[in-house]
């Protein structure tokens, strides 16, 4: 009886909306599918920098590569927000890090796939970003606050994200013919892949149940992707464009657009690490850390020198 | 190697408010700290000065003691205005 009174006062706290926070006591388990996925979240940000990153020397104006700069560097200041709400969990920074590096952790397969043309910079931002967003946006209100309170700072940054996006297919589709073949192009590559992002269909999604209980996921995978297959499939009607889907049809009964089969089995190769970019992105990851060893030295022993210590 | 230290930091978002918590980052030392902050969390004007603490530095009041910390405040609502009745010809007060 004594025992369980922690945990009563926790899930009444879940019941009536009241934020947890750091010191509070939590389930074990609760702790730690919140680090899993606040750290996964992070390492999402962190990769997710890299496709973009390939195309910031070559935006084609100066005012695209301004863009693209910031852009990029928000991703880097939700990776970091994200980092900082999972240690006020209890695991550090490095360790985090290392569960990236050595293939532990997990981040979003999306950026698992390569950046072949300046469209694709433009697709990434509508459907990527704009699949990320319909994830984040009900995170906002997830129950543990140091979490929510990350989410609602990239909420706010990220809508820029997703109309630049817009704007350069919007751009493309008003342009030449090859440039209008670019932008469908990148379209076709992105879209299943950004359907993905959703996560695997309801039946066999394990941790839905218990993350709608305790308030982490607000909507189910299936709900969120349906929402975003609705608003896409008008949206691309404004960049005279087209989804790359047959069966895409609006179905009046339902009041939602059906949608063709999701290839689930690319799905889980690209998670098990077979994607066309997995090896390649975890490498220059490792890389960046290891060739960055020397500015984390330098500045330790700068800082001792100037502090006297 | 050793971990950079954790720092909380904190921004005044505007002349005349408060400086708020915002999160927290890592860095050497304190001006560094305060560097990382601004490109951390103020890329967007959100801030016109920046607060550092070493995040060991900050002792928090513990949740258990929630209940003997606050709770007295809970029946001494005649520290509020409210709980005065006064006749309706009192003006401004
Ligand atoms: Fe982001
Ligand atoms: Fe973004």
């Amino acid at each position: 009886m004594q025992q369980a009174e922690p945990e009563i006062i926790f899930d009444d706290k879940i019941e009536q909306e009241i934020k947890i926070e750091p010191k509070d006591w939590m389930p074990e388990k609760y702790r730690q599918t919140l680090i899993r996925q606040i750290s996964q979240h992070a390492h999402s940000e962190i990769v997710g920098m890299l496709p973009e990153g390939n195309w910031i020397t070559r935006a084609p104006s100066l005012r695209r590569k301004a863009i693209l700069l910031a852009k990029v560097q928000d991703e880097a200041g939700h990776g970091l927000y994200l980092y900082s709400a999972a240690e006020t969990l209890g695991i550090g920074r490095e360790e985090m890090y290392d569960q990236l590096h050595t293939g532990k952790a997990k981040y979003s397969s999306i950026f698992n796939y390569p950046t072949l043309t300046w469209a694709d910079i433009g697709a990434i931002g509508w459907l990527v970003d704009g699949a990320a967003i319909m994830n984040q946006v009900p995170l906002c209100r997830a129950s543990y606050g140091p979490y929510a309170r990350a989410m609602v700072r990239i909420c706010k940054e990220e809508s820029f994200h997703q109309r630049q996006g817009f704007e350069i297919l919007l751009t493309l589709g008003k342009g030449s013919k090859e440039q209008r073949d670019m932008a469908q192009d990148a379209i076709n590559r992105w879209w299943w892949p950004s359907i993905m992002m959703f996560g695997p269909p309801d039946d066999s999604s394990p941790h839905t149940i218990q993350n709608t209980k305790w308030k982490i996921k607000r909507f189910t995978n299936d709900e969120l992707r349906q929402r975003f297959v609705d608003i896409c499939a008008e949206q691309v009607k404004v960049l005279g464009l087209e989804l790359p889907d047959n069966d895409l049809k609006w179905n009046e009964e339902r009041g939602h657009y059906d949608f063709g089969e999701i290839n689930w089995d690319e799905f889980w190769e690209v998670v098990k690490g077979n994607g066309p970019c997995n090896k390649e992105r975890l490498e220059t990851r490792q890389k960046a850390w290891d060739n960055g060893a020397w500015v984390r030295e330098a500045a330790s022993a700068f800082a001792e020198k100037r502090n006297g210590l | 190697m050793n971990e950079w230290p954790l720092w909380e930091v904190f921004i005044r978002s505007k002349q005349g408010l408060d400086h708020k918590h915002v999160g927290s980052l890592h860095a050497a030392d304190a001006q560094m700290a305060i560097e990382n902050a601004r490109d951390v969390y103020t890329r967007r004007m959100e801030g016109v000065s920046i607060w550092v603490v070493e995040s060991k530095h900050i002792h928090a009041s513990s949740p258990d003691e929630a209940g003997s910390l606050f709770d007295p405040a809970n029946d001494k609502a005649y520290r509020h205005p409210t709980f005065y009745d006064l006749p309706d010809e009192v003006k401004y007060m």
